[in-house]
């Protein structure tokens, strides 16, 4: 019963980087409909660059900001200067598109930083949380941020006008216009926030998964199907796909005999592909009705 | 929305100019293609030999590709998995069954088109990214059934298998190399002239309407299921075809060889060479054999991100591809002529 509890909170734990990943990935998605192959390596970059601030002596949390705003701008950047040319170009020109930015930004990494293994400070400590045994403070921390990211993005969306305008003119792109939305800046401001917040996804899940170019390749593929568990339409169902996705791959390598580590990944996935021949929308998204 | 639905519905002005339908190269291009295919072994070295075998193996691969995506408005991430099926089918027939290489391409073909039709039908309630996703999983788990333990006996784990390359028949003078670049050349034609056929015979009109618009096709009475396991398994089976001479290329099957990479680059190929082109499939297949290794030459620390940036100059000059750029080429001497 330990082992089930203990693998289950561990599966929440990293659930939360899924959950924030899958966030990420549903920003982006909602604004331009495709999914961000790129995203996990915009996320590592990111985390490299709070890394060097660290190394030159700038405190955790002052590096955590410099970065946000550093992912953020270099978002809208990505946007401006490397998609928007292609807003008009075939869905699958896109897709390759991301996967050239992948493998820019992968390479460049290893370039700067080379591909050894770096250590990554975590701001909660690694002691027990509360004196219990079954999860670690820096686990609950990532619980806890995923949480409070959730919350500050649903009031933003919610109750902001100028989240109601990128929902607005995501939705319905060309009404939007109409009512004197600026839908361009309203994408690049998705692609900002996007960027930001699969920054924070990485920069906490680096201590565990440790530093390096290659680090975010795993946890982007969790991120997809996690948002893809939930429905790509709602940002919601992306974090609780997240968890879900999370502690079903704990489960399925402790328990399943012969699976273990190697077939964790495929055995995740073919899960999430049966809950989506039964459910083809996720489990929270809408199912949009065609008309010829 | 189904992932080539908008290559149909955004055609840029330039494209539009020429029918939709038009396929392939005119008849006088294709033999001038086919001369140089035929007689360009003759000149070059058998690395180089090698290389074209590989450029038509690859075509095949992403030609496969182009039909269910630019044929049927399928979307697959999983070639790779297909292309491993193949590739081990020829390996395990030869090695263990001792079955000659060219009669096992038939077999393996036959056996991924079983696999890509059974793969269709749970992915018949999927489109577009969760196609992608599913695809994508398959891909994935793929390397990792190749290494499982008790199939190790067949497939050799993960080491892998050897394969022998055959001798030119019939005491033709001609070196192994040559002999597998004009065998693997007549698979080629031969698979290109019934993809062509294919895509214009009643079926592959089928196809058409559904990656058109497939709510329309089925009011119109295709059946819309048949049609689009059909489009997975014919494109599976020529996927494992090229698996199947890739083995026999390059002497070696082993899991590592097949990963979700792979199926990355066959998706670039056909992109870079233009959805739904299918001569377009070879010139992908040059773009990602290619300028790789060009990228290396530029630079080795960067050549991830030369390649990024090459392949992003092709996307902004010509976002649909070798495709585009023929045509644009055509008109261009279209006009020259009328001057």
């Amino acid at each position: 019963m330990e082992l089930f509890t203990n693998q289950v909170l561990a599966g929440i734990a990293t659930g939360a980087i899924y959950a924030c990943m899958a966030l990420a990935v549903v920003m982006i998605y909602q604004a331009i409909d495709h999914l961000n192959f790129a995203q996990g390596e915009m996320a590592m970059f990111s985390t490299f660059i709070s890394w060097q601030l660290m190394q030159w002596g700038v405190s955790y949390w002052a590096a955590f900001v410099i970065t946000l705003a550093f992912s953020f701008v270099a978002g809208i950047a990505i946007e401006r200067i490397l998609f928007k040319p292609l807003a008009k170009a075939p869905v699958l020109t896109n897709v390759a598109g991301f996967i050239a930015l992948f493998a820019i930004i992968n390479s460049s990494a290893g370039l700067i930083w080379d591909f050894t293994i770096k250590q990554y400070p975590t701001p909660f400590g690694s002691s027990p949380f509360l004196g219990s045994q079954l999860i670690s403070t820096h686990q609950a921390g990532m619980i806890g941020v995923t949480v409070l990211l959730l919350l500050g993005l649903y009031f933003f969306f919610q109750y902001t006008r100028i989240g109601l305008a990128m929902r607005a003119a995501a939705s319905v792109p060309e009404s939007a216009r109409l009512v004197g939305i600026n839908t361009s800046w309203m994408i690049a401001l998705g692609w900002g926030m996007a960027t930001a917040i699969g920054s924070i996804a990485g920069m906490l899940i680096a201590p565990v998964v440790f530093l390096e170019p290659n680090m975010m390749g795993g946890v982007l593929i969790y991120g997809f199907a996690a948002a893809v568990l939930g429905g790509l339409s709602s940002p919601f169902g992306a974090v609780v796909g997240g968890f879900l996705v999370g502690v079903f791959e704990n489960l399925a390598g402790t328990y399943i005999p012969g699976v273990g580590n190697e077939l964790k990944l495929p055995i995740a996935l073919a899960l999430i592909i049966s809950v989506l021949v039964v459910k083809p929308a996720g489990l929270f998204g809408r199912h949009i009705v065609k008309r010829v | 929305m189904s992932a080539a639905e908008e290559v149909v519905a955004e055609g840029h002005e330039a494209v539009e100019a020429v029918p939709k339908r038009a396929m392939t190269l005119g008849t006088g291009t294709s033999l001038v293609v086919l001369a140089a295919l035929l007689i360009a072994p003759a000149f070059v070295k058998n690395f180089i030999i090698f290389q074209m075998t590989m450029l038509l193996i690859y075509g095949l691969a992403v030609l496969a590709l182009n039909i269910l995506t630019g044929g049927s408005g399928q979307f697959s991430l999983g070639q790779s998995a297909f292309y491993a099926v193949g590739a081990y089918t020829t390996a395990v027939l030869m090695e263990h069954a001792n079955i000659n290489y060219a009669l096992t391409i038939p077999i393996s073909a036959a056996v991924c088109f079983g696999f890509g039709y059974l793969f269709g039908k749970p992915a018949l309630r999927l489109s577009g990214v969760y196609l992608a996703l599913a695809t994508f999983a398959l891909a994935t788990a793929m390397p990792q059934l190749l290494k499982l333990n008790f199939l190790e006996h067949w497939t050799g784990g993960v080491q892998g298998l050897v394969v022998t390359k055959p001798d030119a028949p019939f005491g033709l003078p001609m070196s192994q190399d040559m002999w597998l670049y004009y065998f693997t050349l007549v698979v080629t034609i031969a698979i290109y002239i019934f993809s062509v056929n294919l895509l214009r015979s009643r079926s592959g009109r089928a196809f058409m309407a559904i990656r058109d618009n497939e709510i329309a096709a089925s009011s119109m009475g295709v059946n819309v299921a048949l049609y689009k396991t059909l489009a997975f398994g014919v494109s599976a089976g020529i996927t494992g075809v090229a698996g199947s001479l890739g083995a026999i290329a390059v002497q070696f099957v082993a899991p590592d060889s097949y990963t979700i990479t792979l199926a990355i680059s066959l998706f670039l190929g056909m992109v870079v060479g233009g959805v739904g082109w299918l001569p377009g499939s070879f010139v992908g297949a040059a773009f990602i054999i290619f300028v790789p290794n060009m990228a290396e030459s530029i630079s080795k620390g960067l050549s991830g991100a030369v390649f990024g940036v090459l392949l992003f100059l092709v996307i902004y000059l010509v976002p649909h591809g070798a495709r585009q750029a023929a045509i644009l080429g055509q008109q261009l001497a279209g006009k020259l002529k009328k001057n």
